[in-house]
Order: C-alpha cells, then sequence, then structure tokens
C-alpha cells in the first residue's frame, strides 16, 4: 500500500517535471524553429545554442515587478492563471508514456492513472481550459481583453465538439475508453507489413483530431485571440511577469499534452513495429520505448512549430465557419462510416 | 461504505438550498442557476438509488435529464438576452407586465 | 476513506451551494456552481458511476456553466447597479420554512425500509464495465427516449437562433450595400 503510493508520487514527480521542463525548454525550440525557418539565427548568446536562454527568461520573469492593475477584479484575475494551467498539467496524468519498467523488483506501469474513463477524461479537461481564458479576459475589466478572452473561449467551445467526436472512430475500433487499451490495440500489423496505427484506418479522425488540437490550443493559425496584432494581445493584455508566464505555460503544456494525446492515440504511443519484438519486457527495452514514445511527442511539437510559422492566420468568423461547418459534419460522417464499416466487417 | 441515507440526505439539502436561490434572489440567471442545482441535486439522489439497487435505470435517467437541462439551459439564456435587449433589466421584480 | 472523501465532497457541495445563493456578484455564484457540480462530479465516482462523473464534467461544468458565464460576461452584470442583493425581509421566513419542510422529509423517509440498510443487490458489470453497460442500455432499451433527446437537442438549438436574432436593419434609400457573406 505504501510502495504503491510512493510509486504514484514518484511517477508524479517524474512526469511534472518532465513536462515542465520540456515546457521551458519549447520556448526555446520555437524562437530556433522560426529562426531557421525565417533565415536567420534564433537566440545563440546565452549558452551553447542559446540552451540557458528559458533559465534567463525564468529569471527574467521571476524578478519582474509583479502588477496588479488597480481596475481589475482581483480575485479573479489572480485565479485565471492558476486555471488555466492546473487543466494542462493535469491531462497528463492518464497518457501511457511507456510500457512497464521492471525496477526495484516490481513492474512498474508507466502511467499515472489507469481511469477506465481515460478518454472522457482527457476530454473533460480539455472543455476546463476555457475558464481560465474567459475569465482572465474579463477580470482584466477591459473591452479588448474582454473580447478576447470570449472569442477565444468560444473558439475553444466549438472545437472541442470536432475533438471529442473524431475520437469516436478510434473508441469504436478499441472497444474501450482506456488509453492502455488504445495503444495495446494498435500493436497488431496490418497484412502483415505496417502496424495499425490508428492513423492508418481512422485517416480522417486524426485529420480532424489534430486540426482541433491546434484551435483547442490556440495555436496558429488559429491563435487569432491571442496575437499581437490583433486585441492588444487579447486576453492576457493586463498581466505582467510570473501570471503572464503561466498563461504561456500553460498554452506549451496543452501543446505537449496535445501532442502526447494525439500519439497515443492515433501513432501508437510507445510502440515502435519493427525493431522491439513483442513481449519485450527488459530494462533496456522499457527504457527505448519511453524514448520512442518521447521522440513521437517531439516530433508533433515540432509540427506544431512548424504550423505556426509557415501558415497565416485565420480570420475568425472563417475559422468559427471551419468548426461548425466542415469540422462537424465530418467528423459525424466519420463516426457513421466507421461504425458501417466496423458493422459490415461482423 | 456510505449508506444511501447520506446520500438522499444530501440531496434534499442541496435541493432544498436551490429552492431557497429561486425564492429569494432577484436576479434571473441566479434563479437559473438555483434551478440548475436543484436539477443535480435529483441526479445525485438517482445515482445514490442506482447503486443502492444495482440497476443501471438511474444512470440512464441522469444522462436524460442532462441532456434536457442542457437544451433548457440554451433556450432559457436565450429568452433571457431577449428580455434583456427588451427591457434593459434582468431584475424579476421590475419585469411585470403579465402581473394583476 | 471513501466515507472519508463522502464527507469532504459533501461539506464542500453544500457551502458551494449555499454561496451560490449568498454571493451578490452573479460571476461569484457561476463559480461557486462550478465548484458545486466538481463536488457532485467526484460524489459520482464514489458511487460508481464513472461515465456519468466525466459527462458530468464535460457538459455541465464544461459548458452549460461557460453558457451562463457568457451571458454574464455580455449583459456585463458585474456592474454595481446591477448587482442585488437578496430579498431583505422574508428571506429568513423562507430559511426557516424549507428547513422545516425540510427535517419533515427526512423524517418521513428515515421509516422508510431502504434508508438504514445496505442494498438488496451489487451489479459488479454496472460497476467494471460502466460506459458499456449504459451504452448497450441506451441502445437497446432505451432507444425511443435517446432519439427523442435528440429531437429535445435540435428543437432547442434551433430555438435559440431563432430566439436571439435581431432583425436586420434597414439602409436609408439609395444606399444599397448588399451583405456579403
Amino acid at each position: 500500500m505504501i510502495t504503491d503510493f510512493i510509486e504514484i508520487l514518484v511517477k508524479i514527480a517524474v512526469a511534472l517535471g518532465a513536462l515542465l521542463g520540456v515546457v521551458a525548454y519549447m520556448t526555446l525550440a520555437e524562437r530556433k524553429v522560426s529562426a531557421f525557418i525565417q533565415h536567420r539565427y534564433g537566440p545563440n548568446r546565452v549558452g551553447p545554442w542559446g540552451l540557458l536562454q528559458p533559465v534567463a527568461d525564468g529569471l527574467k520573469f521571476l524578478f519582474k515587478e509583479d502588477i496588479v492593475p488597480p481596475h481589475v477584479n482581483r480575485v479573479i484575475y489572480l485565479l485565471a492563471p492558476a486555471a488555466i494551467l492546473t487543466p494542462a498539467l493535469m491531462t497528463f496524468a492518464v497518457v501511457p508514456f511507456g510500457d512497464t519498467l521492471p525496477l526495484f523488483g516490481r513492474d512498474i506501469r508507466l502511467q499515472i492513472a489507469d481511469l477506465n474513463i481515460g478518454i472522457l477524461y482527457i476530454l473533460a479537461l480539455t472543455s476546463l481550459g476555457v475558464y481560465g481564458i474567459a475569465l482572465g479576459g474579463w477580470a482584466s475589466n477591459n473591452k479588448y481583453s474582454l473580447l478576447g478572452g470570449l472569442r477565444a473561449a468560444s473558439q475553444m467551445i466549438s472545437y472541442e465538439l470536432a475533438m471529442g467526436l473524431s475520437i469516436i472512430g478510434v473508441l469504436m475500433i478499441t472497444g474501450s475508453l482506456r488509453l492502455n487499451e488504445v495503444v495495446a490495440g494498435q500493436q497488431q500489423m496490418l497484412w502483415g507489413v505496417v502496424p495499425r496505427w490508428n492513423v492508418l484506418t481512422q485517416p480522417l479522425g486524426c485529420l480532424l483530431f489534430m486540426v482541433a488540437a491546434f484551435a483547442e490550443t490556440n495555436r496558429a493559425p488559429f491563435d487569432l485571440p491571442e496575437c499581437e496584432q490583433e486585441l492588444v494581445a487579447g486576453y492576457h493584455a493586463e498581466y505582467s511577469s510570473m501570471k503572464f508566464a503561466m498563461f504561456f505555460m500553460a498554452e506549451y503544456a496543452n501543446m505537449v499534452t496535445s501532442s502526447a494525446v494525439i500519439v497515443t492515440l492515433f501513432f501508437g504511443g510507445w510502440h515502435l513495429p519493427w525493431l522491439i519484438p513483442e513481449n519485450a519486457t527488459s530494462l533496456g527495452y522499457s527504457l527505448l520505448k519511453i524514448g520512442v514514445f518521447a521522440a513521437k511527442t517531439g516530433f508533433f511539437l515540432f509540427v506544431y512549430l512548424w504550423v505556426r510559422w509557415t501558415l497565416p492566420r485565420f480570420r475568425y468568423d472563417q475559422l468559427m465557419r471551419l468548426g461548425w461547418k466542415v469540422f462537424l459534419p465530418l467528423s459525424l460522417a466519420n463516426i457513421v462510416v466507421t461504425g458501417a464499416a466496423l458493422a459490415f466487417r461482423g | 461504505m456510505v449508506p444511501i441515507s447520506h446520500y438522499t440526505i444530501l440531496s434534499a439539502v442541496l435541493f432544498a438550498i436551490g429552492v431557497l436561490g429561486v425564492l429569494t434572489r432577484r436576479n434571473v440567471i441566479v434563479i437559473f442557476m438555483s434551478v440548475e442545482l436543484m436539477l443535480n441535486a435529483v441526479n445525485l439522489s438517482f445515482v445514490a438509488f442506482a447503486k443502492h439497487y444495482g440497476e443501471a435505470t438511474g444512470q440512464v435517467f441522469v444522462f436524460f435529464v442532462m441532456t434536457v437541462a442542457a437544451a433548457e439551459v440554451a433556450v432559457g439564456l436565450a429568452i433571457i438576452i431577449a428580455l434583456f435587449r427588451n427591457r434593459e433589466t434582468i431584475n424579476v421584480e421590475e419585469i411585470n407586465l403579465l402581473k394583476w | 476513506m471513501a466515507t472519508a472523501l463522502f464527507y469532504i465532497f459533501a461539506v464542500v457541495a453544500v457551502v458551494s451551494a449555499v454561496k451560490v445563493v449568498l454571493f451578490r456578484n452573479p460571476v461569484y455564484s457561476a463559480l461557486s456552481l462550478v465548484m458545486t457540480f466538481f463536488c457532485l462530479a467526484g460524489l459520482f465516482v464514489l458511487l460508481d458511476a464513472y461515465f456519468l462523473s466525466a459527462v458530468m464534467v464535460i457538459v455541465y461544468a464544461g459548458a452549460i456553466m461557460i453558457l451562463f458565464l457568457f451571458v454574464i460576461m455580455l449583459l456585463n452584470l458585474g456592474r454595481k447597479e446591477m448587482m442585488d442583493a437578496a430579498v431583505g425581509r422574508f428571506r429568513w421566513l423562507f430559511v426557516l420554512i424549507l428547513l422545516g419542510v425540510l427535517l419533515a422529509q427526512v423524517g418521513f423517509v428515515a421509516r422508510q425500509a431502504w434508508f438504514s440498510g445496505p442494498g438488496p443487490s451489487t451489479n459488479t458489470a454496472l460497476q467494471a464495465r460502466n460506459t458499456e453497460y449504459i451504452g448497450e442500455l441506451l441502445f437497446t432499451e432505451y432507444l425511443f427516449p435517446f432519439e427523442v433527446a435528440s429531437v429535445i437537442l435540435t428543437v432547442a438549438l434551433v430555438g435559440v437562433v431563432v430566439l436571439v436574432k435581431q432583425e436586420k436593419r434597414r439602409l436609408p434609400e439609395g444606399d444599397q450595400a448588399s451583405a456579403s457573406d
């Protein structure tokens, strides 16, 4: 009992530490990738290749003067960054970031919480992420912030629908809501050659989910509510230093979690098809599986950055039109076709 | 193991608080929120009985209650917005055209 | 452990519900109601209704309350002149009457057989495979209510759009600008 408790605490500490570390280095990665795309150097003065830049940025945010403007609603102003960071970090609890790890004489399952409603938990926390933005925009007592906050909130709500519906195809194929079983279901081989990753069995669902995840995390090309040229930085216009940093951390944490969920649901999780034999449970293979998961998640984070610095942003009405008039019917059609195909196969 | 009496009493208390909200507040939106509180108190009761008797019917009914509550909230808030546009108030004591 | 969790959730739910009724600022009321919904979702988990607890958070806390918050924020109800006090004079009378009714109800219900005993049956399939069980029921035995619920949602959708639609403003004569889509 006590060892179980300690195991869970250690897993939480490791996962949170890794998540926050990746979030910090995403700030650097964003600037380096954007520099690479724009044919210039990114930050390269602080440490070799700019690797200490996030440390410098973190220190800057900590030492900056923390201004709370007098015209804001204090309680909700201080609550909003926490309200957006908490669901972003909590979603990682159900993601399996590896198979079992045989350490200290026990098989440690590399997933913090194996809920039997795993996918619904992710959807629930995604819907809670809207609160921080709407409340932050409202508490700032500033009409631009309010409009930016409400725009971001309605954008997130619209794409939540497409996100939820596009995963139903995966649910139908897997037959369970547990993320462990979703990953396990993708380990077989299709036609003996290709792994049965859900991106191959549910291509439309994967595409819809990925684009909806972009819109959910308010990342380009859907970042109208927070871009600099519109709405004077939108819902976080009145925030400074650490609270502003928390909004950004929440956005990057959402990105990391979305990438992890995309990898788990559609790209086989920690599974590497040809190199790792089935039922390999030694320590080396387990660490390799964690590395595979990290590499896949890292690839999708790179896709996030790549898309941001390549595509122009959507106008707000185009964005809403896409969410309601294109994605919703497409995801419903996906459900119908998947259901028909599964019923046909018997 | 928490006996079902605890859940029933909790449901009754929440329902009573909801009724209090409907009767004493003048803000139409807060009245509406109290109605939602009453609905959820009943949901709790249903789920408690579903566990007590081992029947899934209680949980299915809660599912339908949530669906209908969602539809009702949408329509109710639309009515409130239309009301606000016409009368510029959400104080129920001022919305009394049909009063004798 | 389960008992301790029940008491924590129950106390926080009751306190948040009371604050819903007592806060003057409707945004604070809405946030207290969200807290109540979280506690109810926790209680649902204690009652082995896992699917319903997730649906509670997704639908109630994640969509319905956001709708409330939108309306409150757009109608700008946090301003001083919009906030009201509860009806001063009769409030304590209502509280007392309600307490009396509540006690009478509990007194009556406490004499029922089911009130102070364990349940007659435990449905392990319902607990172990909660979502699948409810799904099977919804699509076989309760198929008609399921379809009716979808009609209700469609009617609500159409009704909301009709209710908040504003009439198009007439442009002055000679200035026939066409509305672009």
